[in-house]
């Protein structure tokens, strides 16, 4: 069984940790996760939130200016 | 003991800066090498220092504080990362050894260097930053305050002189940040160096350099960095492109502590505190006989450093004799800052330094003025 999910990859572990710091204060879903090898991605770690949260991911990494360097629709095993 | 050694390293730390290196050496992992709770603990840590030191000197992008061990580091850093052959930088008179030496070398390698001068009584007429510009100028590297006067450079003024001509301007915060305010937006300032274990208050290993919006630096080190493993090359991004290696987390941890506390103290309140004890220690010793003090006294604005000369006697005998017969710590000697002794006359004698903290208090400047006192009379 697979699940598609939104993945937001980083240059930086600093804009990971921009990401999550944004993430919680602002109480969008998601967590920081190793960085699937199917994944092109400068740094180590991702952020894995549900497919429909992209929307307001993508809004959020605009506004705060974090370095991302890319989001994706993914599909995942569950 | 009465330590008055406070511009070579602050003692004692707050003790939450003990709590959170051993905190940190008990559950840190390793930044950026792996998404566990470990390292990503760790990960967290160091970014909320990069976040407080970029709010502490006016910078609103975090990933544009890189760490480095200390001041010196992150001067290097700064400097080879700006300058290269055939380019042309103004410092002054008054730098530490840190600035000098990698202005020495850059100068060896086929870059120019020209220096501000200092008169007898350590002082730079600003009006020569102008005369010294070049077609080729590129920068200015200098010292916010001496560490050995505790002169403190008008940077309002360098930084419109460097905003008027396009130019670079770094600053050497090693003896004023978390003292003295710094906003690079608004002074002008294109990289701050800072070194944590001073008047941060964190521990020692820990500096680094707070990287303007529109400053491009050459990385200093490449190696290892957890992210883009297959680049040949160091990645562009800041804070990566100038931190290769794993990063000292468990000094930044103690660092990290050391920004809440100052951040709860109050850097006026700390600058007021220290620059009320330096200022209470020269009362009383401006006037006692064989005493030569250095620096401007009738400036507002100092750093919290008094350095002072008995008669003809070596700043090393004296400094030795403060601490064998009154149990208090000075520095004395050349204090890193060979073009600022020269000009003082102070090359062969050195000069011995009292420089104030936060743990500091008035009992321990009025002991220390009155073993001057003893001194001086002894002459």
């Amino acid at each position: 069984m697979e699940e598609t999910v939104c993945i937001v990859t980083f240059p930086t572990t600093a804009g990971a940790m921009a990401m999550e710091k944004a993430c919680r204060a602002e109480d969008r879903p998601g967590r920081l996760i190793p960085v699937p090898r199917s994944v092109t991605a400068g740094c180590g770690m991702c952020w894995m939130a549900p497919k429909d949260s992209r929307e307001v991911l993508e809004e959020l990494v605009v506004r705060r200016k974090i370095q991302i360097d890319g989001i994706y629709d993914m599909a995942m095993p569950r | 003991m009465i330590y008055l050694d406070n511009a070579a390293t602050t003692r004692p730390k707050p003790p939450v800066v003990g709590q959170a290196i051993l905190t940190a050496l008990e559950g840190f992992g390793n930044s950026g090498r792996g998404a566990h709770d470990e390292a990503l603990t760790a990960a967290r840590t160091i970014y909320d220092a990069r976040e407080k030191l970029a709010a502490l000197f006016g910078c609103d992008r975090p990933e544009r504080v890189c760490f480095a061990q200390n001041s010196t580091e992150a001067l290097n850093a700064a400097i080879t990362g700006l300058f290269g052959p055939g380019d042309h930088v103004i410092s002054t008179d008054r730098e530490h050894n840190s600035v000098l030496r990698p202005l020495y070398r850059l100068r060896a390698q086929g870059g120019e260097v020209d220096f501000v001068p200092a008169d007898r009584q350590g002082q730079i007429d600003y009006a020569n930053f102008e005369k010294l510009l070049k077609p080729n100028t590129k920068g200015v590297v200098c010292t916010h305050a001496s560490n050995l006067t505790g002169d403190v450079t008008d940077i309002v003024r360098v930084g419109d002189f460097c905003r008027a001509h396009g130019l670079v301007f770094v600053l050497d915060a090693s003896q004023t940040a978390g003292v003295l305010p710094i906003d690079m937006a608004a002074q002008g300032i294109s990289v701050v160096c800072f070194t944590g274990h001073k008047s941060l208050y964190g521990p020692q290993g820990t500096g680094g350099l707070c990287v303007g919006a529109d400053v491009e630096l050459r990385p200093f080190k490449v190696g290892g960095t957890g992210v883009q493993s297959f680049s040949e090359t160091q990645p562009m991004e800041y804070p990566t492109r100038m931190e290769a290696g794993t990063l000292n987390g468990h000094g930044i941890a103690g660092l990290n502590a050391a920004l809440d506390w100052l951040n709860e103290t109050g850097v006026d309140r700390v600058r007021a505190h220290d620059c009320s004890l330096a200022r209470r220690f020269y009362e009383n010793v401006k006037k006692l006989p064989e005493v030569t003090i250095y620096g401007d006294f009738s400036a507002e604005i100092r750093a919290p450093i008094v350095t002072l000369n008995l008669g003809q006697r070596d700043s090393a005998m004296v400094s030795d004799e403060l601490e064998r017969r009154f149990h208090i710590a000075t520095r004395p000697g050349a204090h890193c800052a060979p073009r600022l002794h020269r000009a003082l006359g102070t090359e062969e004698q050195g000069a011995v330094r009292f420089s104030f903290g936060y743990f500091n208090t008035e009992a321990e400047t009025d002991e220390a003025a009155a073993a001057v006192k003893t001194l001086a009379e002894e002459l």
